[in-house]
């Protein structure tokens, strides 16, 4: 279930574990229901998110063509940048 | 060959981290302080706008808002504090294993080894500025000098966000010309008494007549002008070689004023089971208990006494702070808020001599207990088990010791020797 506080959305997000340790998101649900499939995984980095309020581990990743930044937080939740 | 050391302070620290987390707040002055409504309530940092309005450190809250309205005042959360820190010391520890913290926010880098591989300590410097602020989304201001001290200035000196590097030939125009009180360990005291010997400014203290500091000041004043000179050697000690952590207490203000032993009891009860569960969770045993304890009329006191077998009983820490509070309180005032420390701070796998007079299988079944009551709240909350003695007074026992002011003592600057001589 997600959950929206102001611009941050937590989402319920399908990952994989690599034997190695990489983990990767494969999909995610949205706020309002639909699943998206992540196509591709660009970059993975420390950020802070200054909109959503929170800092994690940010994997940029394509999403149907566009570029997303799904945050995996320290708190092991995964948040969205909402746009308003 | 000089040194090169930064000493990087995260700009006021807690409001920062509350400020990214509520971005709702953005250009807004906010404090963060404890809870107004039980009662105990001071400004632990400000954020810059609410500095601006003049609300300072230190400062009670309805004082704050007094001279602020509009101020929003948010409870702390250490842990989550504790969160940034160990992350900014990450960052650190990829470009140095010379790491000193100072307290929560500051640390010393000892970047020398690595300057000719990773660029200047400048560059170094720049570079943990804008991982701090893109990864964490928090600003530091990094002194970079050859010695501790003036790195530590160089911090001091611009803020937010800012680098000030002190060499070895502008010291003399920005450390030099500063008023005494901004040397590191120049209290309010010591300033007066520097500035009546028309001591006004680090330069003076810096050419002054060794013998004339050490007749008014005594062996502090030669350790001053050292600081001053930027003659300091004391060397930044090596990440993990000292336990980041001194001591581990709680304190709190409780709801009503104490008024009997029995009150005292319940509350020291509560706060030594939140000491011990701190020090299991982080896997220490303590050989000295401490406790504290404020009046009504805010008069305070501290006693402490060192316990043959260190320990992270619950039971056996209550004890010990109620034999020393017997001990010393008379009840001539009814109490207003108390606290309880363990320092002296061992790893829990340490092997110590047992006691003649200790059960050893007694404490061993306590332990048991207490990491079981411990597992319990960790799945079910903190309310799911709790002492009968609780039940004597509900509103004395509803303060969370756990969610109160965790206390982190940094380790002081002097522990780590500062050598004088005496020719100065």
């Amino acid at each position: 279930m997600s959950e929206r506080i102001g611009c941050k959305v937590y989402v319920d997000v399908t990952a994989e574990f690599s034997s190695d340790g990489v983990l990767r998101p494969l999909g995610l649900v949205w706020e309002d229901g639909t699943h998206y499939a992540i196509d591709r995984v660009k970059k993975i980095e420390r950020c802070a998110s200054r909109r959503a309020g929170g800092a994690g581990i940010m994997y940029t990743c394509v999403v149907g063509g566009r570029e997303i930044h799904l945050f995996y937080e320290e708190n092991y939740r995964w948040f969205l940048e909402a746009r308003e | 060959m000089d040194r090169a050391i930064l000493h990087s302070d995260m700009n006021c620290f807690y409001a920062a981290v509350e400020m990214l987390h509520h971005p709702e707040f953005a250009g807004r002055p906010l404090a963060v302080g404890g809870d107004p409504e039980a009662r105990h309530g001071i400004v632990l940092t400000a954020n810059y706008p609410a500095k601006k309005r003049g609300v300072k450190t230190g400062m009670v809250l309805w004082q704050a808002r007094q001279i602020c309205p509009e101020l929003v005042i948010v409870a702390p959360r250490m842990d989550l504090y504790l969160r940034f820190s160990r992350l900014a010391h990450q960052i650190y520890a990829e470009y140095t294993d010379l790491q000193e913290p100072f307290g929560i926010d500051e640390s010393w880098l000892d970047v020398s080894a690595s300057a000719s591989a990773v660029g200047d300590a400048r560059h170094i410097a720049a570079e943990i500025r804008a991982r701090v602020k893109k990864e964490l989304g928090l600003t530091v201001s990094i002194g970079v000098s050859w010695n501790k001290i003036y790195a530590k200035f160089g911090s001091d000196y611009k803020k937010p966000d800012a680098i000030t590097e002190i060499t070895r030939e502008n010291y003399r125009d920005i450390v030099w010309r500063a008023p005494v009180s901004d040397l590191l360990y120049v209290g309010r005291a010591t300033a007066k008494k520097l500035r009546s010997l028309g001591l006004n400014t680090i330069g003076d203290v810096a050419v002054c007549e060794p013998r004339i500091l050490t007749a008014h000041l005594g062996k502090i004043g030669l350790i001053l002008r050292i600081f001053a000179c930027g003659e300091d050697q004391t060397p930044v000690s090596a990440e993990g070689s000292a336990s980041p952590i001194k001591s581990i207490g709680n304190s709190t203000t409780t709801p009503r004023d104490l008024v009997s032993t029995d009150d005292v009891r319940m509350v020291v009860c509560l706060l030594a089971e939140s000491v011990a569960a701190r020090l299991r969770e982080n896997h220490f045993v303590g050989r000295n208990i401490g406790i504290s304890v404020r009046d009504n009329e805010l008069f305070s006191f501290g006693r402490q006494q060192q316990i043959e077998v260190p320990t992270n009983i619950s039971d056996e820490i209550a004890e010990h702070a109620m034999r020393i509070f017997l001990r010393h309180y008379r009840w001539e005032k009814p109490i207003r808020s108390v606290g309880v420390r363990v320092a002296d701070l061992v790893p829990d796998a340490y092997c110590y001599q047992t006691s003649l007079f200790l059960d050893e299988r007694m404490r061993e079944k306590q332990l048991k207990m207490d990491m079981a009551v411990d597992a319990m709240r960790r799945r079910f909350g903190h309310d799911a088990v709790l002492r009968g003695r609780l039940y004597c007074d509900r509103i004395l026992a509803g303060l969370d010791a756990k969610a109160d002011d965790h206390m982190v003592h940094p380790h002081s600057y002097f522990e780590k020797g500062v050598h004088v001589s005496e020719e100065g």
